[in-house]
C-alpha cells in the first residue's frame, strides 16, 4: 500500500532528478507522469501508483512548493475530468498507453463530440452514424453541437450510432475520434455573450479505425455513463473558499459602493449570501464524503445548486449596479480557450450563468435523476424503449 | 480563516444516533405522541429518563469531572436529530443544551452535576424566541427575592430549577416550587410554553445573565439546527415512501415528474442543511467561527424544515390534513422552531455585522 509517506519520497526523488528550476516545463510533467505522481489512484505505468485518491493532495502540496509546474488543469479539463476515467475503464491497454500521457502532460487536448441538434437531454437518440467498412475500419457522418475547445482539440470522444434496427440505447459505439482528419469541421457557435466558447462540429465521412473504438460495439451507451457521470463530479465538485464562487465579486461590490445599497437588495444578499455558504459547505462535505470512501450523489445536487445560485446572484448583481448595470463590457465575437464564469463584469456573469443550469445535463434532468436514483421514485413512463432506434418520432 | 470544519458523522456518532433511534422507538409511536399532547402531561418523562438516566445524554456537554460525559456539541446534535425525527417531547435543547450552557458559563458545578444526571431539568428563564445577543425580559429582584412574570418560557412545565434573567444584570437560580407555572396553549404541541409567575420566589444569583445567556442562546440556536434536520428528513423520507405506495391515476403518485422535482428540490435543501447543521456543531465544538456558523445555520434551517413539513402535508394531501396523521406534529414544530432562538431574518441580521455586509 503507498502511503503519504511513500508518495512524499517518491516526489522528493522526482524534484531531485528534475528540479523544476532548470527543467523544461513540459519535460518535468513527462516525468512526473512516469515517476507515477500524476494522478496516484491511477494504475502503475500509466501515471499512477494505486494509491488512494485522496492522498494526491499530498503530492500536490510538494510540487507547488517546489514551484513545480502543472498542467494547466483548466486548459484539460475535458480530457482530464471526462476522456481519461472513461479509456482507464474501458480502454485496450494499447489505448491507454498511448493516449493518457499526452493527455495528462497536455501535449493533446480533448473535446467531446455527443450532444446533436436532435439529441440533447435525450442523448441517446443521436443520430451520427458510424457505419462499419469491409476494412474493418468505421465511416462517420453528422452533426455535433456544443463542443467546447473543439478548434483546440486534437482529439475526441465520440458516440454515433452504429446500429438504427434496434431500441436507441443499444445501438451506440464508443469511438476515440481524431480531430485532424479531413472530415471534421469545427464552426464557431456564438453565445448570447456575444463570444463562442462552444462550436459546431460537422463530421463527413470521417474514417476511425476500429482500434480507435471504446469498448464493444453497441456498448457506447454504458460507456459514456462513466463520461458523464464524471462531468457531473467535476462540475460540482470544485472546492471553494467562503465568498469563492459568485457570491463573491457582489460581496466585495456591496462592501466597496455603499451609495448602491438599498433595503431590497440587502435583503436578497443576505439570503443568496446564506445559500451560497451552505452549497459552499454541501460541496466540501461532498468531497469529506469521497476522501472516506462514501461518494453520494450530491454532484448531481450540486450543480442544480450551484446553476441557480450562480443565475440568483449574477442577476441581483446587475441590478446592484443601477445605472452601470445598464451597459456591457464587450460584445465582440471571440473564441476563448478557457471558461471563467466569475470572470469579465457583471453583465457577462448574468447572461453566462444561464448556461449553467443547461449544460452537463439540464436541472430538469438532474431533478429526474435525484429523483429516481437517490430517492427511488418510479422513472418516467417510457414510450421509446422497445422501438427501434429508426423507427422513433422525429 | 479557520480551517475546514469536519461535516461527516463519525462512526461514534452513528452508533449513538442509532442507539438514540432505537430509545425512541421503544417508547412509542406517533400515535402516542399525540395522545399524550392532549393530556395533562404532554411530555415524555419516561423516554426522557431513559435518555438521561440510561444512556447519560443530558450530560454529554459537562465535563466528566462535573459528573457529564464530557462530549461535545457534536454529539448533542446527532441526539437532537433523532429526537427531532421523531418529534420526541423531551426537554433535551432546554435543558442538556441551553440551561447547560448558561451554567457552564457561569460555572455552577452543583447545578451542572445535577443537570448532567438528568434528574433535575433546567429551563432558561427566557422567551423561546428570543435571538442570541437580544434583549430578553427579566423580574425585578430585591433582596434576593423574584418578582414580575416571564411568558414563552419552552418545557417550564417540567422544570425543576429555573435560570432567571433579573433587573439588577444578575441570571438567578430559582427553584419552580417556589413558582407559579401556568401552560400556554401554544402552536407546537410536543414543546409547550409556559409563564411562569414570580411572587417574591427566593433565587441564587449565578453570575451575569448577558454574557451566559448569550452562550446558552447561541448553543441552543445552532444545535436547533440539528433538530430541524431531523424533522426535515423524517418529512422528506416518509413522504417519499408513501408516495411510491400511494396510487391515483393507476399510477404511484410519487412518479409523476411534478411531484418529482419537487421531492428533488427538498432532497437537495436537506442536504444542504445537513452541512450547514453539521458546521454549526462542529463550529461550536471546536470553538471557532461559531458565530458565522451558528448564524447561517439559522439564517438556513428554518425555511428548509417549514418547507419541507409543508411540502409533506401537501403531498400527503387529504390524510396531511387529519389530526390522527403526525404530519402535523412536524409542521407545528417546525414552524415553531422557525421563531426559536431567533428567526431567519434575525440570523441574516447578525450576518451582515458578522461578515459586514451591511444595510444601507
Amino acid at each position: 500500500m503507498t502511503d503519504a509517506a511513500e508518495l512524499r519520497r517518491r516526489t522528493a526523488e522526482l524534484l531531485a532528478a528534475e528540479p523544476p528550476a532548470d527543467t523544461d516545463p513540459a519535460d518535468f510533467l513527462k516525468a512526473r507522469f512516469d515517476a507515477g505522481l500524476a494522478w496516484v489512484h491511477y494504475p502503475e505505468g500509466l501515471g499512477g501508483l494505486g494509491a488512494p485518491r485522496s492522498l494526491q493532495a499530498v503530492v500536490d502540496a510538494e510540487l507547488a512548493a517546489a514551484g513545480a509546474p502543472d498542467n494547466d488543469p483548466r486548459r484539460i479539463g475535458i480530457g482530464l475530468g471526462m476522456a481519461a476515467p472513461t479509456i482507464l475503464r474501458y480502454g485496450t491497454e494499447e489505448q491507454k498507453q498511448r493516449f493518457l500521457r499526452p493527455l495528462w502532460v497536455g501535449e493533446e487536448v480533448w473535446c467531446q463530440l455527443f450532444s446533436e441538434p436532435g439529441a440533447g437531454s435525450d442523448l441517446a437518440a443521436l443520430g451520427t452514424r458510424a457505419v462499419r467498412q469491409d476494412d474493418g475500419d468505421w465511416v462517420v457522418n453528422g452533426q455535433k453541437v456544443w463542443t467546447s475547445s473543439a478548434h483546440v482539440a486534437r482529439w475526441a470522444i465520440l458516440i454515433a450510432r452504429t446500429d438504427p434496427d434496434v431500441p436507441k440505447h443499444a445501438g451506440i459505439t464508443y469511438f476515440l475520434c481524431d480531430m485532424t482528419d479531413p472530415g471534421v469541421e469545427v464552426r464557431p457557435l456564438r453565445q448570447i455573450t456575444g463570444e463562442a466558447e462552444f462550436n459546431e462540429v460537422f463530421l463527413t465521412d470521417v474514417r476511425i479505425p476500429d482500434s480507435r473504438r471504446l469498448g464493444d460495439i453497441g456498448d457506447g451507451w454504458r460507456v459514456a455513463q462513466t463520461t458523464l457521470n464524471n462531468e457531473r463530479v467535476a462540475i460540482g465538485g470544485m472546492r471553494l473558499p467562503r465568498e469563492g464562487g459568485m457570491i463573491g465579486p457582489v460581496s466585495k461590490t456591496w462592501r466597496e459602493r455603499p451609495e448602491l445599497r438599498t433595503h431590497d437588495l440587502h435583503q436578497r444578499l443576505l439570503k443568496l449570501w446564506v445559500e451560497a455558504e451552505a452549497a459552499r459547505l454541501t460541496g466540501e462535505r461532498l468531497r469529506q464524503q469521497l476522501a472516506v470512501g462514501q461518494p453520494g450523489y450530491e454532484g448531481s445536487g450540486m450543480k442544480l445548486a450551484f446553476a441557480r445560485l450562480n443565475q440568483e446572484i449574477s442577476g441581483l448583481e446587475v441590478e446592484l449596479l443601477g445605472a452601470e448595470g445598464l451597459l456591457y463590457d464587450d460584445w465582440t465575437m471571440r473564441r476563448p480557450e478557457l471558461v471563467d464564469f466569475t470572470g469579465r463584469e457583471a453583465g457577462y456573469r448574468y447572461l453566462r450563468s444561464k448556461g449553467n443550469s443547461i449544460e452537463g445535463g439540464t436541472s430538469e434532468v438532474l431533478l429526474n435523476i435525484v429523483a429516481e436514483r437517490v430517492l427511488g421514485l418510479p422513472s418516467e413512463p417510457r414510450t421509446d424503449k422497445d422501438v427501434a432506434w429508426k423507427d422513433l418520432a422525429r | 480563516m479557520s480551517a475546514q470544519p469536519d461535516l461527516l458523522y463519525s462512526e461514534e456518532e452513528e452508533a449513538l444516533r442509532a442507539a438514540v433511534r432505537d430509545l425512541l422507538a421503544d417508547h412509542g409511536d406517533a400515535a402516542r405522541v399525540i395522545a399524550r399532547t392532549e393530556s395533562d402531561a404532554p411530555h415524555d418523562l419516561a423516554a426522557w429518563k431513559a435518555l438521561s438516566d440510561g444512556m447519560g445524554l443530558a450530560g454529554l456537554l459537562v465535563p466528566e469531572a462535573l459528573g457529564g460525559q464530557g462530549a461535545g456539541h457534536r454529539e448533542a446534535a446527532v441526539v437532537l436529530e433523532e429526537l427531532g425525527r421523531a418529534v420526541a417531547p423531551v426537554p433535551y435543547l432546554t435543558s442538556a443544551v441551553v440551561a447547560t450552557e448558561a451554567l457552564l458559563a457561569v460555572g455552577d458545578e452543583e447545578l451542572l452535576g445535577r443537570l448532567a444526571s438528568g434528574r433535575t431539568i433546567g429551563a432558561t428563564a427566557v422567551g423561546l424566541h428570543t435571538a442570541p445577543g437580544a434583549a430578553v425580559r427579566t423580574v425585578h429582584v430585591e433582596g434576593g427575592l423574584l418578582r414580575g412574570e416571564l411568558p414563552g418560557i419552552a418545557d417550564a412545565a417540567v422544570a425543576d430549577v429555573l435560570l432567571v434573567p433579573a433587573d439588577d444584570g444578575g441570571l438567578y437560580a430559582v427553584d419552580t416550587a417556589a413558582v407559579t407555572v401556568t401552560p400556554q396553549v401554544s402552536l407546537d404541541l410536543t414543546r409547550p410554553l409556559a409563564t411562569v409567575t414570580f411572587a417574591d420566589a427566593p433565587g441564587r444569583r449565578l453570575g451575569d445573565a448577558e454574557p451566559a445567556l448569550r452562550r446558552a442562546l447561541r448553543a441552543g440556536a445552532g444545535l436547533l439546527a440539528s433538530e430541524q434536520l431531523g424533522l426535515a428528513d423524517w418529512a422528506l423520507n416518509e413522504t417519499v415512501r408513501y408516495l411510491k405506495e400511494r396510487k391515483q391515476f393507476n399510477r404511484p403518485v410519487g412518479g409523476f415528474q411534478a411531484i418529482k422535482h419537487r421531492l428533488a428540490q427538498l432532497w437537495l435543501e436537506v442536504v444542504n442543511l445537513r452541512a450547514v447543521a453539521r458546521g454549526a456543531a462542529d463550529a461550536l465544538t471546536r470553538g471557532e467561527d461559531a458565530d458565522i456558523a451558528v448564524a447561517v445555520a439559522q439564517a438556513y434551517a428554518a425555511g428548509v424544515a417549514v418547507h419541507a413539513a409543508e411540502e409533506a402535508l401537501q403531498l400527503h394531501a387529504g390524510i396531511g390534513m387529519t389530526w390522527e396523521h403526525p404530519v402535523h406534529l412536524y409542521l407545528k414544530r417546525a414552524k415553531a422552531d422557525s421563531i426559536a432562538y431567533g428567526s431567519a431574518g434575525a440570523h441574516r441580521a447578525a450576518l451582515a455585522e458578522l461578515v459586514d455586509l451591511r444595510a444601507p
